[in-house]
């Protein structure tokens, strides 16, 4: 992966297209297939959804991707701190796009994610469509609230211990 | 960020395309001052500076409050720093995700390519 791949790929554009959508968008440096093969097979998908930066480990990830199927992704460092994302695809076309629910809260998004073959890079489009602007504004709150929370509750357990 | 941030933004913009307005956020970045105050300083109207203060208002760019019976404006940055910081902590989320992409599928392909 040299310099001038990297450099193909990105930026990374984030839009708030209204009170209750936001739009994110990428382009890969690989064919739509590969890209949408990263996004549906569990083992590749736990590699990147959660970089270690984020310090947040995937502990399990189940995907039955088809139209109709479930998901459940578990994030924690052990059983006892875990917690899930879970829902249903809406909607599954191979190499093209993706629809699914997120039903571990009460205003969960429904969030969209397309891509498409430009020439020899993919465009990926990801959008999270929530049912109010509050819904919208929370999210990022809990997402980034998450490392925090390991930490205080590893510093917990080492007290404990 | 400026993307994400665009209706505040136009707001914003709308707010400041004042003379006066500015005039006022300036004097705001120096000390907090009462709107008749601002209002003498404009040679303005109480009400008149009453409405200017109000446009600012609601674009969070001036927030107030009332001790006896004065009110007191003050400079009201949060909410667009708040807003500035919601978007960074999404935008660090998705970078982090996508550069991890990156590198899964550049494996994707090289498997590919060498048939493995």
């Amino acid at each position: 992966m040299g310099e001038k791949e990297t450099g193909q790929n990105g930026p990374t554009r984030i839009e708030r297209t209204s009170d209750t959508e936001l739009v994110v968008t990428r382009t890969f440096n690989a064919p739509a297939r590969l890209v949408f093969k990263a996004w549906t097979t569990p083992g590749l998908f736990k590699r990147w959804w959660s970089p270690r930066s984020l310090g947040m480990p995937i502990l399990a990830c189940e995907m039955d991707v088809r139209t109709g199927g479930g998901y459940r992704l578990t994030f924690g460092h052990d059983e006892a701190s875990s917690f899930s994302f879970f829902g249903r695809y809406l909607e599954v076309i191979p190499d093209a796009r993706l629809v699914w629910t997120n039903e571990e809260g009460d205003e969960g998004a429904v969030t969209t994610v397309t891509f498409e073959n430009k020439g020899d890079l993919c465009l990926l489009t990801y959008s999270d469509r929530f049912p109010s602007k509050e819904a919208l504004e929370a999210e990022r709150g809990a997402e980034d609230g998450l490392p925090e929370q390991f930490e205080q509750l590893d510093a917990l357990l080492a007290s404990l211990g | 960020m400026v993307q994400l941030l665009q209706p505040d933004l136009d707001a914003a913009f709308a707010a400041l395309s004042d003379p006066t307005r500015r005039g006022v956020l300036e004097q705001l970045g120096r000390a907090d001052a009462s709107i008749s105050d601002l209002a003498d300083r404009f040679d303005m109207t109480l009400t008149g500076m009453k409405k200017h203060i109000g446009v600012l208002e609601d674009v969070g760019l001036v927030t107030t409050r009332k001790v006896g019976r004065v009110r007191t404006c003050q400079l009201g940055r949060r909410q667009l720093e708040e807003a500035a910081a919601w978007i960074d902590g999404y935008r660090r989320l998705w970078d982090a995700r996508f550069e991890a992409l990156d590198a899964i599928v550049e494996e994707l392909k090289t498997r590919e390519r060498t048939g493995g």
